[in-house]
């Protein structure tokens, strides 16, 4: 009885799709080590499963820090979804984030030490919301189709980060940014729990975000409002929702969480500066992934990004090997492969149950 | 402007054109058959991939055109068999194909930086350039006409001329043509007529495999001699381009050779006297090609000419 109630709850059906996309993705992951090293294929396995742990707690710890940008890129990934939104952007709103609070964290010194990081996330937050707002505001007034646009705005936003960069913080020797000294992040106790790991307050500002996103979206009309957009543009404004103004919000939302992921990031002491190269900021992919396996809810996004750091990290200390860390990368990919495949699947079990219901009526 | 100067600008834009032309008609197979393809950057990332290492590994033995068209075909075909993926996906499974393409962008770059870095220990494929045709006889003799199109080109621009010439007639002179169409416009109708709805999407998205495939060697032959894993987001501006171009091969000739002039700007402004001296910034020049995609798609976008079933799975049951 237990039993059956279980497999016709649709979290369950949802999260055990995941379950099986990831079983998959690790599966394939273990035949390609086998093809490319079959002597060391088994070891290199392990070391992925590991994940962290393989450096003990400082490697735990590594891996929190690891998954604090991708949970927030997720968030703003997810967000987007959940309103119908596709944001691609993620990699740029996430860089001019980081631009703006490296910027603040250098510049505005008159605010004292203490507060000056609050204040520079704030501004990375605000950086990342008004990028968003762009491709939001094409959507809602011009038909833009925000895929495009955000891919365009990930380019400009790199090349003038690049460009801002040069012109106001920039360590011209190392051909990167200044380090933004007095607006460091505190380490929030996790330099306790994880000693030497690179793991501070971040981890748990972006778990607060999660939660924080999770009670706007499922409980408040501000979020349905968002929500009921995605699902219906025409049937919301009819139902008297400023679905134009909607589209615009949500857009600022996924770009204020990308913003924040940046910041973050860029005010840990770990050495992370913006290096002027072309080359997007990947954190900023790595949150569709991660949105993706968290099917879009905030709360799922959290264990979806850890799970990624996880494997990150896997895939860090199986270098060891000489195996490419890449082959992470290769993974991920096939997990959200087949969990396409698995949603898609499971949809079609609900409608036959649906359909079988109906005529036992 | 010198002359001179006018010809290295329109060899230039060929350059970049020609492949953005070439991908973008792949992506209107895929929608004009109801399937969206944002996995073109993908295949274009393993087309490219699997034929310059294919040349890599064949440049001691072979080189010149024949080696050229060798690599183009087996750049069109890998890209077809990574597109299968797509097309089961999102026809057989009927899929979110934004996910489905998602998962192919992610793994195109994995797979050819593990493989290289695994065979052949680096993260950069290289190649000998020995495909560049300095002058075609006879043609090359015509006044203007023969500076422009027939000195210091390749085999990839004709290929692409040829490619939209057959695009053309295909889409808009032969029956398959026009159940291509339908199968994007209306499914059921097609459906109702006969048409397997099934089959022809697949001929649709393996169409824009092999052609993605083929773009993303098209556009590493002429300008670079090394593969680094990463077609710069070229697969997207070719979407981007097919938008602009309102899914009809034509208005997808004048979009391609729009954008490819504007990262001509970007990529040779310091060969062009007149903008070098403007002293802007470089990175101003850099954001060119991408800052013009969405001006113009803000001022085209309002009146949409999408094929109206693309991106949703059939239904054969839907009204």
């Amino acid at each position: 009885m237990n039993i059956k109630k279980l497999l016709s709850n649709r979290s369950f059906k949802s999260i055990s799709a995941s379950v099986f996309a990831i079983l998959f993705g690790l599966i394939i992951g273990y035949i390609i080590l086998l093809i490319s090293n079959p002597a060391q294929a088994t070891r290199g396995f392990i070391i992925i499963l590991n994940g962290g742990f393989n450096g003990g707690l400082r490697g735990v710890g590594n891996m929190l820090h690891n998954a604090m940008p991708i949970i927030l890129t997720g968030l703003s990934v997810g967000f987007a979804f959940k309103t119908g939104l596709f944001n691609i952007g993620a990699s740029g709103q996430f860089i001019l984030g980081a631009f703006t609070a490296i910027y603040i964290g250098v510049k505005w010194t008159f605010i004292p030490s203490g507060y000056l990081w609050i204040v520079a996330l704030a501004g990375a937050m605000i950086a990342g919301a008004l990028w968003g707002a762009i491709a939001g505001i094409l959507k809602a007034y011009r038909n833009v189709n925000e895929v495009i646009t955000s891919i365009m705005l990930n380019y400009i936003g790199m090349y003038l980060v690049n460009f801002l960069v040069v012109s106001t913080v920039f360590d011209l020797t190392r051909n990167q940014s200044i380090s933004p000294v007095n607006a460091y992040l505190p380490s929030g106790g996790m330099d306790i729990l994880f000693p030497f790991s690179s793991a501070n307050i971040g981890i748990i500002i972006a778990v607060v975000t999660a939660v924080f996103m999770y009670v706007i979206l499922e409980k408040t009309t501000f979020g349905f409002e968002l929500k009921a957009v995605g699902y219906n543009r025409e049937a919301s404004r009819y139902a008297g929702i400023n679905e134009k103004r909607s589209i615009i919000l949500s857009m600022m939302i996924a770009g204020a969480l990308a913003g924040l992921g940046g910041g973050l990031l860029y005010l840990s002491n770990t050495g992370k500066h913006i290096e002027v190269v072309d080359i997007l900021a990947s954190e900023g992919f790595n949150g569709i992934p991660v949105a993706l396996l968290g099917l879009s809810n905030p709360i799922g996004i959290i264990f979806s990004g850890l799970f990624v750091g996880h494997m990150n990290m896997g895939g860090f200390y199986m270098q060891r090997l000489r195996f490419v860390p890449e082959v992470i990368d290769i993974m991920i990919a096939i997990i959200i492969y087949f969990s396409a495949l698995s949603l898609a699947f499971k949809s079609t079990i609900e409608n036959f149950a649906r359909k079988l219901g109906g005529r036992t009526k | 402007m010198t002359l001179s100067t006018f010809y290295f600008l329109v060899q230039q834009t060929m350059f970049y054109s020609i492949p953005l032309l070439i991908v973008a008609i792949g992506g209107m197979y895929s929608e004009r058959s109801g399937v969206v393809n944002i996995a073109l950057e993908g295949i274009m990332i393993i087309g490219a991939f699997v034929s310059i290492f294919f040349m890599n590994q064949m440049q001691s033995t072979m080189s010149g055109q024949w080696l050229l068209v060798l690599a183009m075909l087996i750049a069109a075909g890998t890209g077809m068999i990574l597109s299968f993926f797509h097309a089961y996906a999102s026809i057989n499974m009927k899929a979110n194909q934004v996910i489905s393409g998602t998962a192919l962008n992610l793994f195109a770059p994995a797979f050819a930086i593990f493989t290289a870095r695994m065979l052949i220990g680096v993260q950069q494929v290289t190649f000998m350039n020995t495909y560049r045709i300095t002058e075609v006889p006879v043609l090359s003799a015509i006044p203007i006409l023969g500076d422009l199109l027939f000195k210091n080109t390749y085999l990839t621009t004709f290929v692409g001329f040829a490619i939209l010439i057959v695009a053309t007639i295909v889409l808009y002179k032969t029956r398959f043509g026009l159940r291509l169409r339908a199968c994007g416009e209306h499914p059921q109708a097609a459906d109702a007529a006969g048409v397997s709805v099934k089959k022809m999407r697949y001929v649709g998205v393996l169409i824009s495999g092999a052609l993605a495939g083929l773009g993303g060697l098209v556009l590493m032959v002429p300008v670079t001699t090394a593969f680094d894993g990463q077609v710069a987001g070229y697969g997207f501006l070719a979407l981007a381009v097919l938008i602009f171009g309102q899914w009809r091969p034509g208005r997808i000739l004048f979009a391609a050779f729009f954008f490819g002039l504007m990262k001509t700007i970007s990529a040779a402004y310091t060969g062009i006297p007149i903008l070098l001296a403007l002293g802007i910034p470089s990175y101003m020049f850099k954001m060119t090609p991408y800052l013009a995609t969405i001006v113009i798609l803000t001022f085209t976008s309002k009146k949409s000419a999408a094929p109206k079933a693309a991106g949703e799975p059939y239904d054969a049951g839907k009204r």
